[in-house]
C-alpha cells in the first residue's frame, strides 16, 4: 500500500524531476575538461620546445615559443598556400553544395514531377553507400583528364552531396506554403525566379547549418586529398601530415602547425556553437 | 496541371498557363508549360549527375578493375579473372587488417554508444546555461582527424607521451602503445571516441527531448527510481536513435583510415605498426593502391570491404527493423 505521505512526497519529487546536483555539475565539468585537455595540450606543447616532453612532469603552463615554433612551420611547409587552398576548396564545395541542395530540394518537397518519390528513396539509399571506396577509378579518371594534382581534383566529386539534398528536402517541405509558390506563379514568375526569390529566402536557416557542416567536412577531409593533391599543392590537413612524417621528432614544430590550423575552426565553433548543436539535433530528429 | 501538388486545378485561380488562351498558345505560353514540366528535371540533375559521375561509376569500375591485373603506370593490364580475390583470401595481411578494423571498431562504437546515453542523460536535466554545456561536450568535433591524429600520436608517445608519464607517476608500467596489438587498438579507438561521443550525446539527446515528460512523471508517481525510470521508460523510446547511430557509425567506422596513418610511430607510413598491428582494410587499400601501385589488387580489398560494409549495414537494418517493430511504435 502507498501511503498519503509517501504519495505526497513523490508528487513533490516531481516538481524536482530532472533538477541537477554537484556530481552533475561535477561530471559534466570533467567531460568539457576532457574535451579541451588534446586542444590545450597541443598549444602547451607549440608554447615550448619539445624538451619539455623529456621532463618527468611537464610543465601545465605555456611558454613563450609559440610564435617562434609558428615561424619555423611557415618556413617547413607551404602552409599559407596550404592554408589558401583549404579555404578555396571549401569555400567553393560549400557554396554550389548548398545551392544544388537547395535546388534540389525545392524540386522534391515542392514540384510534381514523374518519378519523384523513386528519385527521393534513391537518393536516401545513396546516403548508406560508402563511395569512398571508389577512389581507385576516381584516381584514374583524374589522371586521364590531367586534373590530378589540381585543386579542382578536389572540388568537383564534392559539389554536392546527397545528405544536403536529404536535409533541405525535409527542411522545405515544412519551410516553404504552396500559397507563396502559387501567388508568385500568378505573378509570372518562372520556377528558377520562385527558387530564387521565394523559396530560398524561406529555407535561410537550414542552407546556413549545411553550409557550416559541409565547410567543415570538406576543410577536414583527408584521404581522397592524399590521393590526389601532389605535396607542392596541398591543403592544410596535407601540411600537417607531412609536417608531422618529417619532422616528427620536433614535436613543438608538428603541434604548432596543428594548433594554427585548429584555431580558425575551434573560433567558427565557438562563435556559432549554438546553431551547430541546434543542426544536429534538428538533424537527428528529422533523419 | 498545377505547379504544386496541394491546390486542385479547379480552385487555383489560374496560374500564367490558365489565361484564356488564344487560339494558337503563345510562344511565352508554351515556354511557362515547359518550365513547369521540365524543371524540377533540371533542378534534381546536378546530384544524380554527379553521383552517377563521381560515387556510382568509380564504384562499379572498382569491380571491373579488380579482375585485371592493374599496375600504376603499365599500359596493357592483363585480364586475370578472380586471381585477385583468391590472392586476397590467402593474405595474412589482409586478414589481420580486417581483424584490426573490426577490433577498433567494437572498441570505439561499444563504450562510445554507452557514454553517448548517460552523457545525454546529464545534459537532458535542468541545467544552467544548457547551451554552454552542449557546445563544450562537442568542441572536440571541431578537430580534424589529422590534427587528432598528430596529438594522440603525441600523448602516447611511447617514450615522452603524456599517457605514459602519468602511468609512470602512479607506479604503473609504461606501455608500448604503438608497438602492442591491443594498446593500439585502444589509443585509436580513444581518439575516435573523444571526437564522435559528445557528438552522438547531442543526438541522443534531441531524441529524449522528443520523449513526453509525463511518461517519466507517470512513472516516478508509481514509484520507479531514476535508474528503474532510466530503463524502463527512456531506454526502449530511445532504441530507434541508438540504432541509427549504430548503423551511421559501422558505415564509417569500418572505413577507419586517417586515424591509423597519423598513429604510426613511423610517420608517413602505411603499415599501420611495424607488424602491421593497427593496419586497418582501408590503410591497407591504400598502401596497396598507391605505396606498391597495384590497383587491381586495391580494387580487390575496396570491393571485399564494400560488400562487407553492406552487408553489416543491411543486418543493422534488420535488427532496427525488428526493434522497432516489436517496440510498438
Amino acid at each position: 500500500m502507498v501511503t498519503l505521505p509517501q504519495l505526497l512526497g513523490r508528487a513533490r519529487s516531481v516538481s524536482k524531476l530532472g533538477r541537477p546536483n554537484a556530481v552533475v555539475y561535477g561530471v559534466l565539468i570533467a567531460f568539457v575538461l576532457g574535451s579541451l585537455f588534446p586542444f590545450y595540450w597541443s598549444f602547451l606543447v607549440a608554447s615550448r620546445d619539445s624538451g619539455m616532453l623529456t621532463d618527468q612532469v611537464p610543465p601545465l603552463l605555456p611558454g613563450g615559443n609559440f610564435f617562434a615554433n609558428a615561424a619555423r612551420v611557415f618556413d617547413a611547409v607551404a602552409f599559407w598556400k596550404a592554408l589558401g587552398n583549404s579555404l578555396i576548396v571549401a569555400s567553393t564545395v560549400t557554396l554550389t553544395t548548398v545551392l544544388f541542395s537547395s535546388l534540389a530540394g525545392f524540386a522534391f518537397a515542392k514540384l510534381r514531377f514523374r518519378g519523384r518519390n523513386g528519385l527521393f528513396v534513391f537518393i536516401i539509399v545513396t546516403l548508406a553507400v560508402p563511395t569512398q571506396l571508389g577512389i581507385i577509378p576516381l584516381f584514374m579518371a583524374m589522371s586521364e583528364l590531367g586534373w590530378a594534382g589540381g585543386l579542382q581534383s578536389v572540388i568537383v566529386p564534392n559539389l554536392v552531396t546527397a545528405f544536403g539534398v536529404f536535409w533541405m528536402r525535409q527542411y522545405t517541405v515544412d519551410a516553404l506554403p504552396y500559397e507563396l509558390i502559387e501567388a508568385a506563379r500568378m505573378d509570372g514568375c518562372s520556377m528558377i525566379r520562385i527558387f530564387w526569390s521565394v523559396c530560398l529566402p524561406a529555407v535561410r536557416p537550414a542552407a546556413a547549418i549545411l553550409a557550416m557542416f559541409t565547410f567543415m567536412t570538406s576543410w577536414n577531409d583527408f584521404l581522397w586529398p592524399l590521393v590526389v593533391l601532389d605535396a607542392g599543392n596541398p591543403t592544410i590537413q596535407l601540411a600537417l601530415e607531412k609536417l608531422q612524417s618529417g619532422y616528427y621528432v620536433d614535436y613543438s614544430l608538428v603541434l604548432a602547425g596543428t594548433t594554427l590550423a585548429t584555431i580558425p575552426i575551434l573560433i567558427v565553433f565557438l562563435l556559432l556553437g549554438r546553431q551547430i548543436v541546434a543542426g544536429i539535433m534538428q538533424g537527428a530528429v528529422k533523419g | 496541371m498545377t505547379v504544386v501538388e496541394k491546390t486542385a486545378p479547379e480552385t487555383a485561380p489560374g496560374g500564367a498557363h490558365r489565361t484564356p488562351a488564344p487560339a494558337r498558345p503563345s510562344f511565352r505560353h508554351r515556354l511557362s508549360r515547359w518550365d513547369v514540366k521540365y524543371s524540377p528535371y533540371l533542378y534534381v540533375a546536378p546530384f544524380f549527375l554527379l553521383f552517377g559521375l563521381v560515387g556510382l561509376f568509380p564504384l562499379l569500375y572498382t569491380a571491373y578493375v579488380s579482375l585485371y591485373d592493374w599496375k600504376i603506370g603499365a599500359d596493357d593490364p592483363g585480364f586475370i579473372g578472380f586471381d585477385n580475390y583468391v590472392e586476397l583470401l590467402h593474405d595474412a595481411q589482409f586478414w589481420k587488417s580486417l581483424a584490426n578494423t573490426l577490433s577498433i571498431f567494437v572498441l570505439s562504437s561499444g563504450p562510445q554508444i554507452v557514454i553517448a546515453v548517460l552523457l545525454a542523460a546529464l545534459l537532458n536535466m535542468k541545467l544552467r546555461g544548457p547551451t554552454g554545456w552542449r557546445v563544450g561536450v562537442l568542441l572536440p568535433y571541431a578537430a580534424s582527424l589529422v590534427a587528432i591524429g598528430i596529438i594522440f600520436a603525441n600523448l602516447f608517445g611511447p617514450k615522452y607521451g603524456l599517457v605514459n608519464g602519468l602511468f609512470e607517476l602512479l607506479g604503473l608500467d609504461r606501455v608500448d602503445w604503438q608497438a602492442d596489438r591491443l594498446s593500439s587498438h585502444v589509443a585509436i579507438a580513444l581518439m575516435v571516441n573523444w571526437r564522435w561521443t559528445g557528438y552522438n550525446a547531442l543526438i541522443v539527446l534531441a531524441a529524449m527531448q522528443a520523449i513526453p515528460k509525463e511518461l517519466n512523471e507517470a512513472a516516478l508517481v508509481d514509484g520507479a527510481g531514476a535508474v528503474r525510470r532510466f530503463f524502463s521508460v527512456t531506454l526502449p523510446l530511445l532504441r530507434p536513435t541508438l540504432v541509427f547511430v549504430v548503423i551511421t557509425s559501422t558505415i564509417g567506422g569500418l572505413q577507419i583510415f586517417t586515424e591509423p596513418k597519423l598513429f604510426d610511430a613511423m610517420p608517413g607510413s602505411n603499415n599501420g605498426g611495424s607488424t602491421n598491428q593497427f593496419q586497418t582494410v582501408t590503410l591497407y587499400m591504400f598502401q596497396s593502391a598507391f605505396e606498391n601501385f597495384n590497383l587491381g589488387y586495391a580494387s580487390a580489398i575496396a570491393w571485399v570491404l564494400f560488400l562487407l560494409i553492406l552487408v553489416i549495414a543491411l543486418a543493422n537494418f534488420l535488427i532496427t527493423r525488428r526493434l522497432t517493430g516489436n517496440g510498438g511504435k
